[in-house]
């Protein structure tokens, strides 16, 4: 393991900084997902305890993600998607980055583990393990399969939440997990498509890069027909219900409509086509992976919300089929 | 006389207001953090121990 070399700072760290390499937006859907384990899980837990164990799963992945932005740093620099992130624009220096990344994972586990149960904290700590070095820095430089084995990390959050409440990981909130597994590569895959010269000017082995646009749409193509039976495997453990059912499945089609469009078209065949730095405002070419990319968000979204509102208002109950009680 | 007064020359740069700034925020975000996990502990305290904390000899 060779830590990236200090960057020296062109400016005063300000506190923002340090909130911006705890990656909120991913702490946002982190917090939802293991919100949606915890109370689909229907254990009894005081709505306070909950919420502990919500802000330290949360602050557990920031710490992952900090820990992240100091390791690849070196990468960062050289996309333009991650070039303003505090360490590779000089805002923060690589080692606070580190001592950040490290004192929020021990706080959190420690916090997690004592306040609820040493099964979820445990499960935190592999996550953030897993996601720091296991992805960080073992497989995202060296195989295409990068973000389909690490999307492991981004894919343990509900059953840690299940895990605070319950003091169990059962099949129901595995299935939640194999969800979000099996959604990562077509949705990063999909943004790969029209990034793909950053992630070869950083040396980044993505799909793209190594295998070409066209396996790489075939790719996002059969995991998209994996992916949506797994989406409907909540409905046959009863821990979806009827609506749950329709989200999945109607929204499931649409879904493949947008992968199938992504299979026949050309997205990732031209370099690069965006029009700004941004990841939306791209050219004609790679507007099929631009949509999926954004509709497969909205899509796992959707899940997660259907879900959480069948068990906040009864609609379903786990362990029962068809989710009557 | 001509020469500059070693004990009155300033040995490091002073820091401008944009650091000054910068290390306030820093400073109140590890304080407001601290005091936030202090919390976090006495709640976690009172939540765990609930009522058993009278199930003892008096």
């Amino acid at each position: 393991m060779t830590p990236p070399a200090a960057v020296p700072t062109a400016t005063p760290a300000r506190w923002q900084d340090f909130v911006q390499l705890l990656k909120p937006r991913v702490m946002s859907l982190v917090v939802f997902t293991a919100a949606t384990g915890l109370i689909c899980a229907g254990a009894p837990i005081h709505p306070v305890m909950g919420a502990i164990a919500i802000l330290c799963i949360a602050v557990g992945a920031g710490a992952s993600a900090s820990l992240n932005m100091w390791y690849d740093a070196d990468i960062d620099a050289r996309m333009r998607r991650t070039r303003g992130r505090p360490v590779p624009a000089g805002r923060v220096q690589s080692a606070d980055a580190l001592a950040l990344g490290i004192v929020l994972s021990l706080f959190s586990v420690m916090l997690l583990g004592l306040a609820l149960n040493w099964l979820a904290a445990g499960l935190l700590a592999f996550t953030i393990f897993f996601y720091a070095v296991v992805y960080t820095i073992w497989l995202k430089r060296w195989t295409a399969q990068n973000i389909v084995i690490g999307g492991l990390a981004g894919a343990l959050p509900p059953v840690i939440g299940w895990a605070a409440a319950t003091g169990q990981a059962p099949l129901d909130a595995w299935i939640l997990c194999a969800i979000i597994f099996m959604w990562t590569p077509p949705h990063f895959w999909a943004l790969s498509l029209y990034t793909s010269e950053d992630y070869a000017a950083a040396g980044v082995p993505m799909l793209p890069v190594t295998a070409g646009a066209a396996v790489t749409r075939r790719q996002i193509w059969i995991y998209s027909l994996f992916l949506i039976p797994v989406c409907l495997a909540p409905v046959a453990t009863g821990l979806g219900g009827a609506a749950y059912l329709a989200v999945a499945a109607l929204g499931g089609a649409v879904f493949l409509l947008l992968a199938w469009r992504v299979r026949k078209g050309r997205a990732g065949d031209a370099a690069d086509p965006r029009v700004t730095d941004g990841l939306y405002d791209v050219k004609a070419a790679a507007r099929d992976a631009r949509n999926l990319f954004a509709y497969s968000i909205l899509y796992l979204t959707l899940l997660f919300a259907t879900l959480l509102g069948e068990h906040l208002l009864g609609g379903a109950a786990p362990g029962l089929p068809g989710g009557l009680t | 006389m001509t020469e500059p007064d070693a004990e009155t020359t300033p040995l490091a740069p002073v820091a401008d207001d944009a650091a000054n700034r910068a290390r306030r925020g820093r400073n109140l975000a590890i304080a407001l953090g601290l005091v936030g996990f202090v919390v976090l502990v006495y709640l976690v305290t009172v939540f765990r121990m609930g009522g058993n904390v009278l199930d003892r000899p008096l």
